[in-house]
């Protein structure tokens, strides 16, 4: 049986600067409904630059090109409204929200993107289960939304968010760095979870997330481009050989 | 609502009045005469008399404070206010003796559902005397008494007059002095040894005519190891032109005994608001301000707490929010006079569309005050670069054994948690609220569920509009 493509996602030839310098220098690309993109490259190639701009950051400027997200032009809506509309993106570094509990934020999250009161019957439960899946501790809900956090559990939390708040477009920043490899595992057990109802846009430097999220499709990017894209095999290569082989090629 | 009126009364949503239907109303202004008409009509004895026209004098002779706010101060027309009004015959103990229109009052400003549910007891002051009063006979039959302070006056001269005046002396300032002079209502609570009152007891302090000036004086006495929770709410209409609160708040906590005093101060941005309040601790007792400043045009305010005997402890948590037109002058002051004493200071403010918040506090360790410990934390929030947020933290160390820690920060609010928020689906005002509610929650947290509830839905209002 053939799968009905469901696009999601779509940019084309985008560039983005912050404070006036060029970071993403025409970027295409498409993201359909159960779809794992990985996007992989060094430090300071616009990988956390698009995430921020997919999301609306006001501080990254799209200077052109075009960004569709289920079909409409990504550009008319606000932060929030993107939010509301099922966008979900895992921060690299989460803000901290001193004396906001975890709990309500979570509660008060849901309620905002689902423009609806919850239960809390029904929220309790859901979020049990999640924690249970994601292995954490009730006694995370009462404490401050990442104040006094570890890196590995602000990225918990991040993925807590994804499975509770079921995003169409997740947008993963980073995910597995500072994570050790139990964490990592439990971690991609969240993101697997949401993966079959949503677009996925897994950034990372590494190939060891990879291991544990299938991704459909690699993409290198390098200074702000996307210079090749291919299979899984892709992330291996890249792993044994580093960067540099495309470097070389992407200057010919 | 008129544009005009709305930017009077901005978001405050307790800013009706009645009309006026007092039975007893003074002609504005004060003299000696007034004083002595305000005890006549009380029949008050000789020597309360006494103590207020002596006051009178040293308010007369006093000068203003040079600090705080003068310009506001030294403008105060102390002949343009209302020195008493009576609005009912006597004070009732059931709401459908008091009139319909001040019942409806209490009920918008949610007392009567709160006292329904979780009050150990109330009295309702509708400007110069309460109007209502309750006490569960649970409370009455263990000998804790809860009552007006007119009628303490009345039915318990004998502690009054050993009391009185003894926290706060009649010359302690210029508003102290007045208010002893005039002062009418507040409560005096008085636990027994040994008592432990469970459900917290409330005072509502609501100010209803034009020009009014509320001086309650309240007196709490927690008797040996002893404890109670006493609440005090407050609103006021919005006017153009000014209301004076000046009230004076003496509390003894006797060797164990624990008296926590929580207060949520919305007045009415045409209040302004001149405090004194001020405790004595004994041997081993704790006493907590829990003080919160929401409303009035100034307030000036700084809750003290004198630990008198050893072992003893001070807490005072204290949010201030300064919003338009407002200027939260605020703070907190410790006496360490004996051994083994500890305090602890959490002050936190924020300030918004041209508000102006300043901690003002004093931490003194006198020489014979042995292995004290304080902590102070002091966190400013400002949200404008229209704004303003002074600390004026001043410490007396006479002890070279004392353990302090003092910690400071300014801070705004960051693009990154706005950023982070909204990615969560809140827009800027739900985010900001976030924020705010969370910047003060170290107060919330011992409130009441209720009011803990009631203050985060009051800072959301005051998040909405004019974020930008």
């Amino acid at each position: 049986m053939r799968v009905m493509v469901e696009e999601i996602l779509k940019i084309s030839n985008l560039h983005v600067s912050v404070e006036g310098i060029e970071i993403i220098k025409g970027l295409s690309l498409t993201i359909n409904k159960g779809e794992v993109h990985a996007l992989m490259g060094r430090n300071g190639s616009g990988k956390s630059t698009l995430a921020n701009a997919l999301m609306g950051h006001p501080a990254y400027s799209i200077d052109s090109g075009e960004i569709t997200y289920n079909g409409q032009p990504l550009e008319e809506l606000e932060v929030f409204e993107r939010a509301r509309a099922g966008m979900f993106l895992s921060f690299q570094y989460p803000s901290v929200l001193p004396g906001v509990k975890v709990g309500t934020f979570l509660k008060k999250s849901i309620e905002a993107v689902r423009g609806e009161p919850v239960k809390q019957r029904e929220f309790r439960n859901q979020l049990k289960a999640a924690m249970q899946l994601l292995d954490m501790d009730r006694s995370f809900l009462s404490r401050y939304v990442n104040d006094g956090f570890s890196g590995g559990e602000k990225k918990r939390l991040e993925i807590l968010q994804l499975v509770l708040l079921q995003p169409r477009l997740a947008m993963l920043d980073e995910t597995d760095s500072g994570l050790d490899i139990d964490a990592l595992k439990i971690v991609s057990k969240g993101i697997n979870q949401v993966v079959p109802q949503a677009g996925c846009l897994v950034i990372t430097h590494y190939q060891r997330l990879l291991e544990h999220v299938k991704a459909d499709y690699v993409h290198v990017l390098i200074d702000g481009k996307i210079v090749k894209s291919g299979g899984p095999d892709l992330a291996h290569k890249l792993e044994e050989k580093g960067y540099d082989w495309l470097e070389v090629k992407n200057e010919v | 609502m008129s544009d005009e009126a709305r930017e009077i009364v901005g978001d405050y949503r307790y800013g009706f009045h009645n009309e006026d239907k007092s039975i007893i109303r003074f002609d504005n202004g004060l003299s000696e005469q007034v004083v002595r008409d305000i005890s006549a009509i009380k029949n008050e004895p000789k020597w309360m008399t006494d103590i207020r026209v002596k006051a009178y004098h040293h308010f007369v002779e006093r000068e203003m404070p040079k600090w705080g706010n003068p310009g506001i101060l030294n403008d105060i027309d102390f002949e343009a206010i209302t020195y008493f009004l009576r609005s009912t015959d006597s004070t009732q103990g059931d709401w459908k003796d008091v009139p319909e229109a001040i019942q409806n009052t209490f009920d918008k400003v949610g007392l009567r559902d709160a006292e329904n549910t979780w009050l150990g007891g109330i009295t309702a002051q509708y400007d110069s005397e309460a109007v209502y009063h309750s006490i569960r006979e649970d409370l009455e039959s263990q000998g804790v008494i809860f009552l007006d302070m007119d009628s303490g006056l009345r039915e318990h001269p004998e502690l009054i007059k050993k009391y009185f005046g003894t926290v706060v002396p009649h010359s302690d300032n210029k508003f102290a002095a007045l208010n002893t002079a005039v002062w009418s209502g507040g409560s005096f609570l008085y636990i027994p040894k040994g008592v432990h009152v469970e459900m917290p007891v409330q005072a509502y302090f609501r100010i209803n005519a034009e020009n009014m000036g509320q001086f309650e004086r309240t007196l709490i006495l927690a008797d040996e190891g002893s404890s109670v929770h006493y609440i005090e709410g407050c609103t006021a209409p919005t006017y153009t032109s000014t209301a004076l609160h000046s009230a004076v708040v003496e509390l003894i906590a006797m060797e164990g005994a624990k008296i926590r005093y929580s207060t949520i101060q919305n007045w009415s941005n045409n209040v302004l608001n001149l405090v004194t309040k001020r405790a004595h601790a004994m041997k081993n007792s704790t006493v907590e301000w829990i003080d919160s400043n929401i409303g009035s045009g100034l307030t000036m305010k700084y809750p003290a707490i004198l630990l008198r005997g050893e072992g003893a402890h001070a807490e005072v948590v204290s949010v201030a929010y300064a919003g338009k037109n407002q200027h939260q002058d605020t703070g907190a002051k410790v006496h360490h006079l004996a051994p083994n004493t500890t305090s602890n200071i959490v002050s936190k403010s924020i300030s918004k569309d041209g508000g102006r918040s300043t901690y003002r506090g004093l931490l003194q360790v006198t020489p014979k005050a042995h292995n004290c410990r304080s902590k102070i934390v002091c966190d400013a929030l400002i949200l404008d670069k229209d704004s303003r947020s002074d600390t004026y933290p001043t410490m007396e160390i006479g002890n070279s054994s004392a353990d302090l820690e003092h910690e400071a920060s300014v801070s705004k609010v960051s693009g990154d948690q706005l950023f982070y928020l909204m990615s969560r689906g809140f827009n800027e005002q739900e985010a900001m609220g976030l924020i705010v509610n969370g910047f003060f929650e170290p107060f919330t947290r011992e409130l009441p569920a209720d009011y803990a509830v009631e203050m985060n839905k009051l800072l959301n209002i005051k998040m909405e509009g004019s974020i930008g």
